[in-house]
């Protein structure tokens, strides 16, 4: 990494970090977009780096938020160990789903973890303690480590911010890793990854199954903010609106899904009066994106960079 | 025997019906997607929303297109739909083919599945803005309304639904003879298999891939139609079923039609079966196979890797 970009990163911290004081932008749509942010890059580790297009991430993101939040509330766990098990949670339904997927290639790939996440659908519509169409509904944020309130959105910021940077820096850590060079090499071609011996299905299960339990970190952020977890977070649009953050971010960049998170969050936000017009605008920018702008909006600027060097 | 397990012939008769029904549309959508996919490599994502679309289409045409075109009288009755609308839809792929998936072949699958989603979305969207989620009804021709008693059975089998199952059959199996048996499915088998070797012998291929989105589109469209008078003409019909078929696909691999219509109309079957005899785990019975064939046969039970 050049000085340059740490300097990038730098900054982007500080803004992150002064954010609460400000009254521009509210700070539940700053944790957000911090939540889909880590979502997306999670995402963009097996979509990016591994070249797996899994469509069926929300099983992840959306069991994680489940567990999170019967934990909290039913059972009165604190939030950090809510987290910690949904994250074991969605990294054990990660590793079932990976095992299965990775039995096939390309668009099956696809066509089977999507498959698999509308039965997890399925689970969580019927079982008993998901609370069918309400889900489940004012879910306590609690005391973290029992010393601070989360109920304060400044404290639950930081907290937030904290954790999107810690998965954040596993990704990075892992993609710039000889791990990630397996990863990468795997992508660009696969047979060759085989002839030099690697055992790929390994790489691709342990890249999955990192995916996964950093998405369900994800989730069960999303269900201490909101305090509330809720079939869409687990149906396959939410499957959708990560491939969208990522491909309009940048497929393989390591900024891309942020900045894909947040303008994905954005539009939503302000689309959200006009009822089916957020997907109508999500199914354009799909298209638009495949069909004009398939490096994304970091990919992009760091292609015009190049040029320009 | 039926006593005993609490279920009589009639629940079972019924319930095999309405599995042999759902088959024969897992049947004609992935024989549509196997189509598309044979000779554009992509995944059509908008099946589903075509044959959504299939369906409002026939709708708007009874209902609608009067008071549009200000014709108190002219209304397009179903039997009309069912040549119209495949049509209809058939020219909507073309155009969609023409404009835009012709753009992706030189690169991965992928961004095939990512534009045909976004257009699913785009479609799914623009009918629930218009229409809402309430769903439409959509009656059935005089001519199939009521049943056929079999009182030697003790059973009463309703017209309109055994008419979808004959119809939907010929149509799978007559694709199937097409396909197969004439020099135009040796044609489109050839552009499957090796498409530069088929257009060096001087066929037109780009005209024959359009041909068969549009064809296969058409199919989705078809199925749109025989589905309106059965369940209501609703903007989430479409994605709801699309991936339940894509279950069926992984299943049955993609490599041979008649494996996908007979994929299609044994896992409806099944999935009526486990409707009698334990009710909770039909809506993910398919996905269970799915997942134990995958285990057992990665490729699909006809399917080779491509």
């Amino acid at each position: 990494m050049n000085s340059k970009v740490k300097l990038l990163y730098g900054i982007l911290i500080l803004i992150a970090l002064l954010l609460p004081f400000q009254n521009f932008i509210y700070l539940v749509f700053a944790m957000k977009v911090l939540c889909f942010a880590l979502f997306a890059c999670a995402f963009n580790l097996l979509l990016g780096f591994t070249g797996l297009l899994s469509f069926g991430h929300a099983a992840f993101f959306g069991t994680a938020a489940y567990i999170t939040a019967y934990l909290c509330k039913e059972a009165g766990f604190s939030p950090e160990l809510g987290i910690v098990l949904g994250v074991v949670g969605s990294g054990a339904l990660g590793f079932l789903i990976g095992s299965l997927a990775i039995r096939r290639q390309g668009i099956y790939f696809a066509m089977v973890t999507l498959a698999l996440s509308q039965m997890v659908y399925f689970l969580a519509v019927q079982l008993p303690f998901t609370g069918g169409e309400d889900g489940i509904q004012g879910v306590p944020r609690g005391m973290l480590f029992g010393l601070i309130d989360l109920k304060n959105d400044v404290a639950m910021y930081y907290f937030v911010l904290a954790v999107f940077l810690l998965g954040f820096a596993i990704i990075m850590r892992a993609v710039h890793s000889p791990f990630g060079q397996v990863l990468k090499a795997i992508r660009e071609n696969e047979p060759r990854a085989i002839s030099l011996g690697y055992n790929v299905d390994r790489f691709k299960l342990m890249s999955f199954v990192i995916s996964a339990a950093l998405s369900g970190l994800a989730g069960s952020m999303k269900t201490l903010v909101f305090q509330l977890a809720t079939l869409t977070d687990i149906h396959w649009h939410m499957s959708g609106e990560v491939v969208l953050m990522t491909l309009l971010g940048g497929m393989g960049t390591i900024l891309g899904p942020v900045v894909g998170a947040g303008i994905v969050v954005g539009l939503q936000n302000y689309l959200a009066n006009i009822g089916s017009w957020s997907t109508i605008a999500t199914g354009f920018i799909f298209v638009i994106c495949v069909l004009a702008f398939r490096r994304g909006v970091v990919g992009e600027i760091t292609a015009h960079f190049k040029n320009k060097n | 025997m039926f006593e005993l397990l609490g279920i009589t012939p009639q629940g079972l008769v019924a319930q095999l019906l309405v599995g042999l029904i759902n088959g024969s549309f897992y049947a004609i959508l992935s024989l549509g997607l196997a189509i598309i996919f044979g000779l554009l490599n992509i995944i059509n994502f908008a099946h589903g929303a075509q044959y959504t679309m299939g369906a409002f289409v026939a709708w708007i045409g009874l209902t609608q297109i009067s008071q549009w075109l200000g014709f108190p009288e002219l209304s397009i009755n179903y039997w009309f739909a069912l040549i119209v609308v495949p049509l209809v839809m058939a020219g909507f792929g073309l155009i969609l083919e023409r404009t835009m998936l012709r753009r992706l072949y030189h690169l991965d699958h992928l961004y095939g599945l990512l534009l045909t989603f976004g257009l699913a979305l785009i479609i799914e969207g623009m009918f629930r803005h218009w229409y809402g989620i309430s769903g439409e009804s959509y009656p059935a021709p005089e001519l199939l309304q009521g049943a056929i008693p079999l009182e030697s059975l003790g059973i009463i089998l309703p017209k309109y639904r055994v008419w979808v199952v004959i119809i939907s059959l010929t149509v799978c199996f007559s694709t199937w003879y097409v396909i197969e048996r004439t020099k135009l499915g040796a044609y489109l088998r050839a552009g499957t298999e090796n498409p530069k070797l088929l257009q060096a012998f001087g066929i037109n291929v780009p005209l024959m891939i359009s041909l068969a989105y549009a064809y296969g589109v058409g199919l989705a469209g078809f199925a749109g139609v025989l589905a309106a008078p059965i369940f209501q003409v609703n903007p989430l019909m479409g994605s709801n079923l699309i991936i339940v078929v894509f279950a069926v696909v992984v299943i049955g691999g993609m490599g041979s039609i008649m494996g996908a219509i007979l994929t299609g109309l044994g896992l409806g079957l099944v999935e009526g079966l486990t409707k009698v005899f334990y009710p909770e785990a039909s809506g993910v019975v398919i996905f269970v196979i799915m997942a134990i064939v995958l285990l057992i046969r990665p490729a699909g039970l006809f399917g080779r890797e491509k």
